[in-house]
């Protein structure tokens, strides 16, 4: 099963030399007896952008909650920087500097703008935690207004943005985005999307998009995996899945 | 008007404990959606500790300080050994068993102190209208919701466990250990629930003495708003004065209906209370 829908995994087109920041080898998670995730391998290459696609209930929420530990995994094994952290508790791998901003943001409505933020970084607990406060502040200068006011108060993009911000404070090396676009203006979701090309050139994070916005992602990203059922159906060059019309028909949509 | 004046005091001192048993229980509520039945009996084990205390030492502020450190420590207890593993499986049996607790340590503490009534000596004095004991409640009821406030509202701990308690999955994708915030909001509740025991409980003491209380307490924290701290507050004071203007204008006799008669006002006017959440949104 792997073999097949996997053209050439071991040897991992993208990158062959550099060893990838985060490894994902033959996971598989259930909910119950449904099986959602089945031998899901992947290699995101530090600083790389990477978009993983695929139609509702392809397995790609769930692929992000095994890899923060919200989920439990059935088998495989998940490497960050080379560590095995498959089986770490969900704030054990945070601190590990594997950031997740789930579907929807996870944005505490209840807690203020600078509240969350604060919440992102509390884990450090060293002296830098104040200047990435300031470096985030002002990558969202929407939010610095916003600063004493609740969470609730803020738009769908602004949410988005605060998620993001929150994970930044604690300085992660790789970002997961769980579907940032869902329910964004294109405009706004373009911003987030060049954000995450900015953050990369800039602080060199390493970015891993959940997207039903196939197009979108595949346009900003350099690498994509394409999800079906809990497998990868396919994988390869963004622009490359982006020209393949037999991909694009049987799993993207468009 | 003079005798207005000490019934609203009056009313303040006994609601001042009513507040702090309505605390204890909104604390834990608003963390795990859980009403602990049995934090009359944390209260209880509490006191009776601090009766033990006084005794072997002579000294009344031991005690009471043992009954802080029981209560902090039996609460962290209950809910990492006894209510955790059950939560897990269902919330109404978590409720169950602290009902339960409840049984149980009741009994336990008649099998230990026995059940007969015993004289608590009190480091003031509770006769008169409006006495040392009563401004003490006020005062010392006062600190500890302001205490509250700021850790909630100004510490990293406290950031975390409202964090905790309003989106747990968000918390530990913010490396916050939610386990650990459950433990300290049981355990701070459960002082809390200590300092109420040692305010309502004396100057006897009695397997039972909290029954009554306990009753109060569950009624100013459902008035208030079952989720919100302050609103736990205001209504313990409001069914402390109201039990004192009743009693004190119409019958003794006619003081516990008051509390029902509030619960039945306000909540058909406001039906999640005082402070419903919108409003506990805001703070």
């Amino acid at each position: 099963m792997n073999a097949q829908t996997l053209p050439g995994a071991a040897g991992n087109g993208a990158s062959p030399d550099a060893e990838p920041i985060l490894a994902v080898e033959n996971l598989s998670a259930s909910y119950g007896a449904v099986r959602a995730l089945d031998n899901v391998s992947l290699a995101v290459p530090a600083q790389g952008l990477c978009a993983v696609l695929g139609a509702n209930g392809a397995g790609k929420t769930t692929l992000l909650r095994t890899l923060t530990g919200l989920h439990r995994a059935s088998s495989g094994r998940v490497l960050l920087e080379g560590e095995d952290i498959t089986r770490l508790p969900t704030e054990k791998v945070i601190t590990r500097g594997l950031a997740h901003v789930p579907e929807g943001g996870g944005v505490i409505v209840e807690l203020t703008v600078e509240e969350n933020l604060r919440l992102g970084g509390l884990w450090r607990s060293d002296r830098r935690s104040s200047t990435t406060f300031d470096e985030v502040m002002d990558l969202f200068p929407p939010l610095v207004e916003r600063r004493t006011k609740t969470a609730s108060t803020l738009s769908g993009g602004e949410r988005q943005m605060l998620a993001i911000g929150r994970a930044l404070m604690g300085r992660p090396r790789v970002l997961l985005l769980d579907e940032p676009s869902l329910g964004l203006a294109p405009l706004v979701t373009k911003q987030i999307f060049t954000l995450l090309r900015d953050l990369r050139d800039r602080i060199g994070l390493t970015v891993v998009l959940v997207e039903q916005n196939a197009a979108g992602a595949l346009s900003v990203t350099e690498h994509g995996y394409v999800l079906n059922q809990g497998s990868v159906a396919a994988e390869g060059p963004s622009d490359g899945l982006l020209a393949d019309d037999r991909t694009r028909h049987a799993y993207l949509g468009f | 008007m003079n005798y207005f004046i000490t019934l609203t005091l009056n009313g303040l001192a006994s609601g001042a404990a009513y507040a702090a048993l309505a605390l204890s229980l909104v604390i834990i509520y608003q963390a795990t959606r859980l009403v602990n039945f049995a934090q009359p009996a944390l209260a209880l084990l509490s006191v009776y500790t601090a009766y033990t205390v006084t005794q072997l030492t002579g000294s009344y502020w031991l005690g009471f300080a043992a009954a802080l450190t029981t209560g902090l420590l039996v609460g962290a207890f209950v809910e990492r050994v006894i209510v955790r593993p059950i939560a897990r499986t269902s919330q109404l049996n978590a409720i169950i068993v602290t009902l339960g607790l409840l049984l149980v340590v009741q009994g336990a503490v008649g099998m230990i102190w026995g059940n007969e009534q015993h004289g608590f000596r009190y480091a003031f004095s509770y006769v008169g209208r409006f006495s040392p004991a009563d401004v003490f409640s006020l005062v010392a009821v006062g600190v500890v919701a302001l205490l509250l406030f700021g850790l909630y509202r100004f510490t990293p701990l406290g950031l975390r466990m409202r964090a905790a308690a309003f989106h747990p999955e968000a918390a530990r994708l913010s490396g916050v250990k939610v386990g650990l915030m459950l433990t300290a909001g049981w355990g701070i509740a459960s002082l809390i629930g200590a300092l109420a025991g040692m305010l309502a409980g004396p100057p006897f003491i009695s397997p039972n003495v909290f029954d009554v209380v306990f009753v109060f307490g569950i009624t100013a924290a459902v008035v208030g708003g079952l989720d919100n701290p302050f609103g736990a507050v205001i209504g313990g004071l409001l069914i402390g004065l109201g039990m004192s203007y009743v009693s004190g204008f119409v019958g003794p006799e006619l003081a516990t209906l008051t509390a029902l008669a509030i619960v039945v006002i306000v909540l058909s006017v406001r039906p999640d209370g005082i402070l419903s959440r919108p409003t506990a949104r805001k703070v």
